[in-house]
């Protein structure tokens, strides 16, 4: 029985631009999370196969990463300028999940990189995301683990310290999370809400979901359609920036408001009328979601 | 990044776009010369800032002599242009754009931004040139007309030509109208443009489709590959704060409120602005000092903050990740002694090494309102604003 969605202590990981600074310090930090040791098993970083970092073993090719290691998830840490190149690498390599944590990648090539990716069966997770992570069994990404534990709630996310927070909140009231899911704040990713949450739906582990957006898009809109017509389970939100002044990039590149359209207070509605419960208090949270569980 | 629109006609007319004629200045001499140099009776004096809705403003004048040219360039060059995008105080005017007059029959519109959606390119067009696209599409949506550019292609012949069809270009301009479309959406593409608008894109009583106004943004991110669009930044168009930050690389935004943020990452950050505002304050800024914040950035961006006059008060909002409590309150401790912080100070630690980040506030003897949640700290962040 799944408990859990995307990944578990069973999935195996290779680690793209493993090398880089911030591609050591997070696979370290991975690696020593729950079951991490025995689920991060390779690295890739071009040229530099043969080597290893902390035990795992490194290939000059994602391809290779699969073949030597059976590696079907990915974890990107690689720069800017190559990471979309990064993905096509591993979505050309039939890896099943690829979880991009870089920042500030241009457009355009995420514009590319997902026209590529239509009929593929990979899916995607940012970029510009804090990663993934079923609590007590696995973490793929830059989140502190020990703020996690394992328990029924889902939590999907466009931010990183803001999910963090969503998690602590939970904690607070001892209530533990199936998996936590930040899909990123760029414009062009990968998993939608809507995506997350018809995984949540189907997974027997998860009881209930936090949804925390953000301006910009019309993401959450989507998301709370779909969960208006399929989900069977409570789902709870925010959305960040009703106060930020239209035309302003807030720190993320998908966080602005152009157009007059992506304002917070329009997600909120819909969110509304789709009978999600929202709340426009960041403080409440975890309160909120502990009002909907059965 | 923003540019003015003389840069983005100069960007247009490399790629096949007809523009009117006309030059750059910085001064009247440089206006009237420019004039002379044009020929003709009629030309028309454009503001240059990034802001748009510069006709109402008065920043676009037309005239019918030399002496008018040099009337109007002395009037706009300097003023204060208020726009409704540029705040109340209004934008400077530092630079022109004189252009010979156009015979204008019809206004149109064209557009390309990136729709995230399909997550393509897409062309919008409207007949409704010459004002807001966000008008058109709030009071006659149907008259926006949209193609979504498939990456591998390109904007094709026959997308162009039938979407300027649509919009009323006349049968004798269309070869000339497609090539248009065509040249803006390789301009889009070839320098990672956020958003590329010809508004109003003009049919002349002779049939010709011609560029009488260009915006264009660029995607920040990808500015490193584009030395040439970075050079045609202009510093004097942006907020002096955003710009202190950038250099930092701390993430910042000003506000018009009196309460001063801080906050590890832009959700958290935006979700800090929002509570302040629900507790009955208003924030001064939006402020992420990013993943690896060291006590030097938050010095920086203390100062930053302090030298917003209307500044009253500073709210911390930290959760520790991989970012540690101790070092960011080490951080804390040291800015507030070096910039001998006056305002009254709140802030909430969370996360990693929680304990020690407290017990370092605690120990530093400063005034420090230490806070135990988000809801705590705002609360007594709009209180310290109140002299409570």
């Amino acid at each position: 029985m799944s408990v859990s969605i995307l990944i578990d202590r069973n999935t195996r990981v290779v680690t793209q631009g493993i090398t880089g600074k911030t591609g050591q310090f997070h696979t370290k930090m991975c690696k020593e999370y729950a079951n991490g040791g025995n689920c991060f098993v390779a690295g890739v970083t071009p040229k530099k196969g043969g080597q290893s970092y902390e035990g795992i073993p490194i290939f000059d090719t994602v391809k290779e990463a699969k073949q030597a290691t059976g590696a079907t998830v990915s974890v990107i840490y690689v720069p800017p300028p190559f990471a979309a190149a990064a993905i096509d690498e591993a979505v050309d390599a039939g890896l099943e999940l690829v979880i991009c944590i870089t920042e500030g990648i241009p457009v355009r090539d995420m514009i590319r990189t997902r026209y590529r990716m239509h009929g593929s069966k990979t899916r995607l997770i940012g970029p510009n995301c804090p990663g993934v992570i079923t609590p007590d069994e696995i973490k793929i990404g830059i989140m502190p683990g020990h703020v996690h534990k394992k328990g029924p709630v889902g939590v999907v996310s466009r931010s990183g310290t803001l999910t963090y927070e969503a998690v602590g909140q939970l904690m607070e009231l001892g209530l533990g999370q199936s998996t936590c899911v930040g899909i990123g704040g760029d414009p062009v990713n990968g998993l939608k809400h809507a995506d997350v949450l018809r995984m949540f739906n189907d997974d027997p582990a998860t009881e209930a979901v936090v949804m925390v957006g953000e301006i910009g898009g019309t993401n959450e809109e989507e998301a709370a359609r779909w969960v208006k017509a399929n989900m069977k389970k409570p789902v709870v939100g925010f959305i960040a920036g009703v106060t930020a002044p239209p035309g302003k990039r807030m720190g993320h590149a998908g966080a602005i408001i152009s157009g007059g359209k992506g304002t917070a207070e329009e997600k909120l509605a819909v969110m509304e009328e789709c009978g999600i419960k929202v709340t426009r208090n960041p403080a409440e949270m975890g309160k909120l979601l502990k009002t909907v569980l059965r | 990044m923003k540019i003015h629109e003389y840069q983005a006609k100069e960007l247009l007319r490399k790629h096949g776009v007809v523009t009117p004629r006309g030059y750059a200045c910085f001064s009247v001499d440089e206006a009237v010369e420019a004039a002379r140099k044009i020929g003709g009776s009629a030309w028309v004096v454009k503001a240059q800032i990034h802001a748009g809705g510069r006709g109402k403003g008065g920043g676009v004048k037309l005239a019918k002599s030399l002496d008018e040219v040099k009337s109007h360039a002395a009037r706009i060059l300097g003023m204060q242009l208020k726009t409704h995008q540029t705040g109340p105080e209004g934008q400077k005017v530092r630079r022109l754009l004189v252009e010979e007059g156009a015979d204008i029959r019809k206004e149109l519109y064209v557009g390309m931004v990136v729709d995230r959606g399909s997550q393509r390119v897409v062309l919008m067009a409207s007949s409704e040139g010459g004002m807001d696209i966000e008008e058109v599409a709030a009071t006659s949506p149907e008259k926006i007309h949209r193609v979504t550019v498939d990456p591998a292609q390109g904007l094709t012949d026959k997308d162009a030509a039938e979407i300027a069809r649509r919009i009323g270009v006349p049968e004798k301009g269309i070869a000339q109208a497609r090539d248009c479309l065509k040249g803006l959406y390789k301009v889009f593409d070839e320098t990672d443009a956020s958003l590329a608008e010809i508004n109003p894109l003009i049919v002349t009583g002779d049939d010709r489709v011609i560029a009488l106004d260009a915006k264009m943004n660029f995607d920040d991110n990808a500015l490193f590959r584009h030395p040439e669009i970075m050079a045609m930044r202009d510093l004097d168009e942006e907020d002096p704060a955003e710009i202190e930050a950038s250099k930092n690389d701390l993430s910042y935004i000003s506000l018009d409120g009196n309460i001063g943020c801080l906050v590890n990452g832009a959700g958290l950050a935006m979700a800090t602005m929002d509570i302040i505002k629900l507790y009955g304050g208003s924030p001064a800024n939006f402020l992420d000092v990013g993943g690896g914040a060291s006590t030097e950035k938050v010095t920086e961006a203390f100062k930053i903050m302090l030298r917003n006059p209307k500044l009253e008060a500073i709210l911390v909002n930290i959760f520790g990740g991989i970012m540690k409590c101790d070092v960011i309150a080490e951080g804390v401790v040291a800015a507030a002694r070096e910039v001998k912080l006056k305002v009254p100070l709140v802030v909430r630690l969370e996360g990693t090494n929680v304990e020690l980040g407290k017990k370092i506030l605690a120990e530093s003897k400063l005034p420090i309102i230490s806070a135990a949640n988000m809801a705590d700290a705002a609360e007594k962040v709009v209180k310290a604003t109140r002299g409570a």
